[in-house]
């Protein structure tokens, strides 16, 4: 019998045997429909001048108009620009902090201090942004932060932080180093923990030391997983991160110089400014690309590790 | 040998010197709370502060300010959202492993799809709008938060490993889906389900995206976009009141805002060693078999 029903074919034949499973898929699908596919048909108000209550089927067509006010202001330039340049820093200080720590908890014998550290470090991870900018503000206050006063006390004047853009991407590596390297850290550790036992002793009857073995073994065994989370990290760089620019920075325009990057861009465009057409228009530049750089960076993984590509 | 020691005590050190550089940051916010708000304007924030005072927690803790109710809004956000969540995400990863139901494959890549394209937030915006979520606790818990395709991926991995055998032997005892999904898989799976919890739940804890996108009505702010608005609301004040030459009405004080901000890291630091050990298991499982 079992076998018969097998034989039938056809999507309605197998909804028909297996109807319970079906229904408990159903919640997840509906939802992913919903905020999934029927968000993309929205993408084409990106060619018009979209008008909230004539919708998307009355609103007026403009062909390329809002590309090319972006394109044409000097901000188009600025904001990708800022959104690359600060992932770039964000991935090689963050990649190098992680890798360092990893390889030193590698050495240390006591486990219960591996332990205890490792908790420690996973500490700012779990904290949002927000409480963060709090932090920040703790040491940049003008009158009050810390920064300012161990300043003071060198008997140099007061800088007033929230006005100076040049030193931001600066503060900002530092904190997004400060909050992620810890949980980098502690997946490249069980990378290096997974790594044949074998091999060290062999070295070590060989007279290696522990710094040659460091070198000459976990370095170039971790380097295929280093490069993969790298490489998946380039194809994100035109995606920049809302939530750490937006609690840090806000809306403190004298710091968009240096800090403003393609998704607050389009924040702005969209809630503050109220034009949903020029924001997706932005946001459209920034997925085309996007997707080119995702899909060429896994293109790459997949050359040369084969088990590494994302798909 | 000596050489060794020496080595190994600069490691120590390094790593206890990070470990440290990790808390004293959030050690200071925990101080400048509980600081006298006298002796910080006087001195500046400190590590070590001249005077203590509770001052800071009673004003938030009284009953009506905006702190209490903004927590109880997070509360109930992070509670509905997180166990719906679970519930969606558990079911729809029980039909996925599911090796009787010959689609199984389709329909993760229906799933995938939308992981890798997304449309961006201006039609997600226009989706919420359209669909009358603005402006209610709905908009809170719905959008964004409720199913994640990564969570469904790392529980139907994990149901992959239950064996077959229990389903068949269940079949044959007259057991039907229902009763194997919920009796049989889900008690099963309990390690990755508390795995989907904390990140969903932390994903909630932590979200002000929705509140900044679709809530302008101020009662219902979450604890986080509530702390964000405290912040801008300070600084304007203060512009302002530099700008009319009265510098001694800053309100609300320093204290209470380093206050707030403690109090709202509150839950993680309760939940910490739970949720440290979960996490770290989750993201090993999800970056190792995707």
């Amino acid at each position: 019998m079992e076998t018969k029903l097998r034989r039938r074919r056809g999507v309605w034949a197998d909804i028909r045997n297996n109807g319970t499973s079906y229904l408990l898929v159903l919640p997840a699908m509906v939802y992913t429909f919903i905020f999934g596919y029927m968000t993309y048909p929205y993408m084409v108000i990106a060619f018009q001048r979209f008008n909230y209550t004539k919708g998307i089927f009355r609103s007026e067509w403009v062909g390329f108009r809002n590309f090319e006010f972006f394109f044409r202001s000097n901000k188009a330039f600025l904001v990708t620009f800022n959104t690359i340049f600060l992932n770039l820093l964000f991935i090689l200080f963050g990649t190098l902090t992680a890798l360092a720590i990893a390889l030193l908890l590698n050495e240390l014998r006591k486990k219960l201090f591996v332990k205890i550290s490792q908790s420690v470090m996973l500490f700012p991870n779990f904290i949002s942004w927000i409480v963060i900018s709090y932090v920040i503000y703790a040491f940049f206050s003008m009158d009050m932060g810390i920064v300012n006063q161990m300043l003071n006390k060198l008997g140099i004047a007061s800088v007033n932080w929230y006005t100076e853009p040049k030193v931001w991407p600066a503060i900002l590596t530092l904190m997004h180093v400060w909050k992620g390297a810890g949980m980098s850290a502690v997946i490249y550790l069980a990378t290096i923990t997974g790594i044949d036992d074998t091999l060290y002793e062999a070295a070590q009857i060989d007279g290696a030391n522990r710094w040659q073995m460091c070198m000459k073994i976990t370095v170039p065994l971790m380097m295929p997983t280093v490069v993969i989370l790298t490489l998946l990290s380039i194809g994100k760089i035109m995606y920049g991160d809302f939530g750490m620019i937006y609690a840090l920075i806000g809306d403190n325009g004298t710091l968009y110089q240096t800090t403003d990057i393609i998704d607050t861009y389009v924040f702005r465009s969209l809630r503050q400014i109220g034009d949903p057409s020029e924001a997706m228009a932005v946001g459209l530049f920034q997925s085309v690309v996007g997707f080119i750089l995702v899909f060429g960076t896994n293109l790459i993984t997949r050359k040369f590790f084969k088990d590494g590509a994302l798909y | 040998m000596k050489k060794s020691s020496i080595s190994q005590t600069i490691m120590y050190l390094c790593i206890t010197l990070y470990s440290a550089l990790c808390l004293i940051p959030m050690l200071l916010v925990l101080m400048i709370s509980i600081t006298d708000e006298d002796a910080i304007l006087k001195n500046g924030y400190s590590l070590f502060p001249e005077k203590f005072s509770l001052y800071a927690y009673k004003v938030i803790f009284t009953g009506g300010s905006q702190v209490l109710h903004s927590y109880m809004i997070s509360i109930i956000v992070t509670v509905v959202g997180t166990s719906l969540a679970i519930l969606i995400t558990a079911m729809a990863g029980y039909t996925l492993a599911n090796k009787s139901v010959k689609y199984r494959n389709v329909l993760s890549l229906y799933f995938f799809i939308t992981m890798i394209f997304s449309a961006g937030i201006v039609p997600w915006y226009l989706m919420n709008r359209w669909l009358g979520l603005t402006d209610n606790i709905l908009a809170l818990i719905i959008p964004s938060l409720l199913f994640s395709p990564f969570n469904l991926f790392l529980v139907r991995n994990f149901m992959n490993g239950v064996p077959d055998s229990l389903r068949e032997s269940a079949t044959i005892d007259g057991a039907n889906d229902l009763t194997i999904a919920f009796r049989i898989y889900l008690p099963l799976c309990t390690p990755v389900l508390a795995t989907i919890a904390l990140f969903y739940g932390l994903d909630y804890w932590n979200n002000w995206w929705n509140a900044i996108m679709l809530i302008d009505d101020k009662s219902l702010y979450p604890l986080q976009f509530m702390l964000l608005q405290l912040k801008s609301e300070i600084s304007m004040l203060n512009q302002m009141t530099m700008l009319a030459g009265a510098d001694d009405i800053t309100l609300p004080s320093e204290s209470v805002k380093m206050a707030t901000a403690i109090v709202t890291i509150g839950p993680i630091i309760f939940l910490y060693p739970y949720l440290q050990k979960y996490f770290v298991k989750g993201l090993v499982i999800g970056s190792v078999k995707g």
